[in-house]
This record gives structure tokens, sequence and C-alpha cells, in this order.
């Protein structure tokens, strides 16, 4: 076999197995989404598809999407409106390929030396495609919802990206094999000296989500859907779907940095368990995300860049100087 | 000094964030308590609808029945009706006079009565206005249909309502 043929086997069977994994996680948070929030409102939620517990509702709504009809408003901007979602999941799909599974190397995609600086450089890919779809739509609430979205996701870019200096320094590394390596040698996570840090990329983490605590770009009640009012059928399944890979991979983030990735006390992070240890934290994770979407109500855009402004961005700022400064003396 | 019990830890000032966050997290646990139990414990507010029914209060405002022996042809109810959604049509009929040799008697006799329920926004200003005690308020509330036309229910199917009004709301005679 030639060279170049291998090249595309693995680039076909890499296509594929990302094709089936990606809408998959996107079902399971929905769904899990679905049944916390029924339950947390005293509801029974998904009941009937699929026989028991509602399991097939997520494959039932995405058939459902498929079937719609895909429509273009007339003022649209054809082209714009129609890569936006694309875009939007590009940047999500392309935040997996940091993500540590296992310590060898296949059980990541591609270790990189600037791991958490190509996360959270590519994470604001999606930002633009949320601009395009909410000024090619066409539509006053588009419009609004894309510009909120800028606003947002560039004042919550700061503090995601000074949380995690703080671990860069203790780490030494910005490979995200190199920080869980660094956790496991050292014997505990990093959410034990850089909790201020965690929450801050919690916080702003969940600002990037653009989920309800920080749901400005959507707001129903305002907006009627915000950036993605005019989308229908599949362009609508994208968006859907690239909200629900973006909190694995932003979960999946934090549990890297913060939680030890897929490294536990006292055991072989070699074992085939890694996987499972990294999927439980980040189970822990989307659930704190979940609970909070359906406890808390939706801040006001003033407090929304207060909180961004005058708030995290200092006290991440602070965070970073005593790191390096305890890193330095100690 | 107060002895820390578990009902006293409840009233420590917390920010509000903290008891929404614990009130979900113990209604999530309460739901799922009832669902794994079937009922047993826990507590769950909805029912499983199709399998499950609730049964209304007597006083649910759920349909109009109508009594088509009380009813005069009046039309007070579809004037009254602020969106007119009450059709009526009807006849007079002579019936034999009361005594040899009297007048016959007029008898007003409902053709057509018909309520389109896609329309009707349950005021219930037409129960209020019949002077004859003709319509009534049930708590049957499974009449839904596919379409919008098929929502006009006729006159036979309204005096089929007056079996499900309940006791002591229903009419006197």
């Amino acid at each position: 076999m030639t060279l170049g043929l291998v090249f595309w086997l693995d680039l076909g069977i890499k296509l594929v197995v990302v094709a089936a994994v990606v809408p998959l996680i996107g079902m399971v948070i929905g769904y899990g989404e679905m049944k916390l929030s029924a339950h947390m409102q005293s509801r029974v939620g998904p009941y009937f598809a699929g026989g028991r517990y509602g399991w097939a509702q997520l494959i039932a709504d995405g058939i459902k999407f498929i079937q719609k009809e895909d429509i273009v408003p007339t003022d649209a901007d054809r082209p714009v409106f129609k890569w936006a979602p694309a875009l939007v999941f590009l940047g999500t799909m392309a935040l997996l390929v940091i993500i540590p599974l296992h310590p060898s190397s296949n059980g990541i995609v591609r270790d990189l030396d600037v791991g958490i600086f190509y996360a959270l450089a590519i994470s604001s890919v999606s930002t633009i495609g949320v601009l395009m779809a909410g000024w090619s739509s066409a539509n006053k609430y588009s419009m609004i919802g894309g510009l909120r979205a800028a606003g947002q996701l560039i004042a919550y870019e700061l503090p995601l990206v000074l949380a995690t200096v703080g671990v860069v320094i203790q780490a030494g590394t910005m490979s995200m094999q190199g920080i869980v390596q660094a956790q496991i040698v050292q014997g505990w996570p990093f959410l034990l000296t850089q909790f201020i840090g965690f929450a801050i990329f919690m916080i702003a983490a969940l600002a990037e989500l653009t989920r309800l605590p920080f749901d400005m770009p959507i707001a129903e009640s305002e907006l009627v859907m915000g950036y993605v009012t005019e989308y229908s059928g599949f362009r609508f399944l994208f968006f859907f779907l690239a909200e629900f890979t973006n909190m694995f991979s932003m979960s999946a983030i934090a549990a890297t940095l913060f939680l030890g990735g897929y490294g536990l006390w006292g055991l072989d992070p070699s074992n085939l368990l890694s996987p499972v240890i990294l999927f439980a934290k980040v189970g822990v994770l989307l659930f704190l995300m979940i609970w909070l979407r359906w406890t808390l109500p939706r801040l006001r855009e003033d407090q929304l860049q207060t909180l961004a402004w005058k708030w995290l961005i200092p006290i991440s700022i602070a965070n970073i100087i005593v790191t390096a400064v305890l890193k330095v003396v100690v | 000094m107060k002895v820390p019990t578990f009902r006293n830890l409840a009233r420590i000032p917390k920010p509000g964030m903290l008891t929404g966050m614990r009130v979900t997290f113990v209604t999530m646990l309460r739901t799922w308590a009832f669902n794994l139990s079937g009922g047993k414990v826990g507590l769950r507010a909805t029912v499983n609808y199709p399998v499950v029914k609730e049964t209304p209060v007597p006083r649910a405002r759920g349909v109009i029945a109508l009594d088509q022996e009380a009813c005069t042809v009046c039309m007070l109810c579809a004037r009254s009706c602020p969106d007119w959604c009450i059709y009526i049509e009807g006849h007079k009929e002579l019936k034999p006079p009361t005594r040899p040799g009297g007048r016959p008697r007029a008898r007003a006799t409902l053709d057509r009565f018909d309520i389109d329920y896609a329309l009707c926004m349950y005021c219930g200003i037409c129960v209020e206005v019949c002077p004859f005690d003709a319509l009534f308020w049930t708590p049957e509330y499974e009449y839904s249909e596919y379409d919008m036309g098929p929502m006009m229910h006729d006159m036979d199917r309204l005096q089929d309502w007056m079996k499900t009004v309940p006791a002591g709301l229903g009419a006197q005679s």
C-alpha cells in the first residue's frame, strides 16, 4: 500500500468515527438534559419514544429535523446564511481534537504542544459563525442576538483564557497530555490549588456556551430565538448539536485542566479504565451545567458585562500573579 | 446557646442562588424516587396522560353540554357569544291544543345547535345567559381532533356530554 492510500484510509476512518461519535454525544447530553430538567420541574420527561424511559426521543427529534423544510429568508445573504451553521459546528468539532482519553498516543487525536492554546483559539471560530448567522438572517431579532453573542463571547473569552494560565504555570506545559501527567505525578488535581481558576473557567465556559444564566443572545422572551430565529430543519439541528458537543468539549477541557483528566488516585492511568474516569468527571461537570441552567434566571445584559470586566478578569489576573509568585518562591 | 439542629440549619442566611440550587436538586431526587418506586415514595406533579388519566375538579370548564329538551331556540347564547361560535337554527312546530277546540300550541324546535370549539374561548357567557338552564359546563376534556373542521360539534354530541355533567351541577329535572 502506498503512503497516500494509507493517509486517505486513515482520514476516512477518522471521519466516520467523528461523524458517529459527535451526534451520539449530542444525543446523550440532550437526552440527559431533557430528563434532568423534567425531574427538576417535577415532570416525567421523555417517556414514550423507544418503549422504555423515552430513550429514543433524541433520535426521533433528529429525524424530525431532517424532514423539515430548509427555509432561507428572501432578504437573507444566502451563502453566509447557509455556511454559518457549518462554521459554528467546525469550531466545536475542532475542540475534540485535543481531549486526551488515555496516556497512549492513540487516546488522543493529536497531542499538540500548544494544546490548551489551540483549544481556546479554535473555540473563537464559532463566534464568527454566530455573528454570520445573526447578520445574514435579515431579521432584527437575529441581528440583536448576533451582536449580543459577539459582545458576550469576546468579553468571556478573556477570563476563560486567563483562568487557564494558572494551570499552565503550575504544570509548566500547554500540552493537554502534559497537564494530565503533571497532575498524576504530583498526586492531586489542580482543583485544590486553582479553585478560583476552576470557578472562573466554569462561569466563563457557561457564558461561551450561551447557556442559561448567560443566554442573552438567545433570550426567548426578548429575541424569539436570537441568531437562530430564521433557521429551520437541518441547519437548526447543526446549532443544536454544536451547543451540546461544545458542552461536552468544554467540560472535558475543564476536567482535564482542573480535575486530573483520566487520572485517579492510586490507579495506573495506562489501563482501559482511563476514558471511563474522564467521562465520569465530564458527566459531573455536565450535570453541574444542566443543574445551573434549570435553576438560575437570566442575567441582564449590563450585569453580564459587569461580571466579566469588573469581576472575573481582575480576579483571574490576581490569580495569575499569585500563582506565578508562588511558583517562583516555593 | 441554640443547639444546631437540622431544622435551624436551614435558617442560616445563605445566598439565594444556593437555596435555588437546593430546591431543584431536592425536587429532582423526589421525582426520581417517585418514578423508580412507582409512586410509593417521592412526589411528582404530573401524570403520564394517555396511560394515566387525571380526574378534573367537578367545576372544571372542560366543555359545554346542551340539554336539547330545555332549549327554546331563543338565540340569547348565540347573540351573547363574543366570537360567534354558536350556530343555531330552529323552526316552529304546531302541537295539538290542550283542550278540544282550542288553538294549536306553538313549540320552537331545534334543527341545529353547533358550537365551533376551534373558536370558543371558554368564557362561559352562554352558560350564564341561558334563561332555561339548557347549557352546562362539564369537566370532560377529551374531544381533540386532527383538524380544525371537526372541532365544530353538533347538538347530538353536545347532548351526549350532558351525561358527564357532575351530579348536583346538572339539570334539576
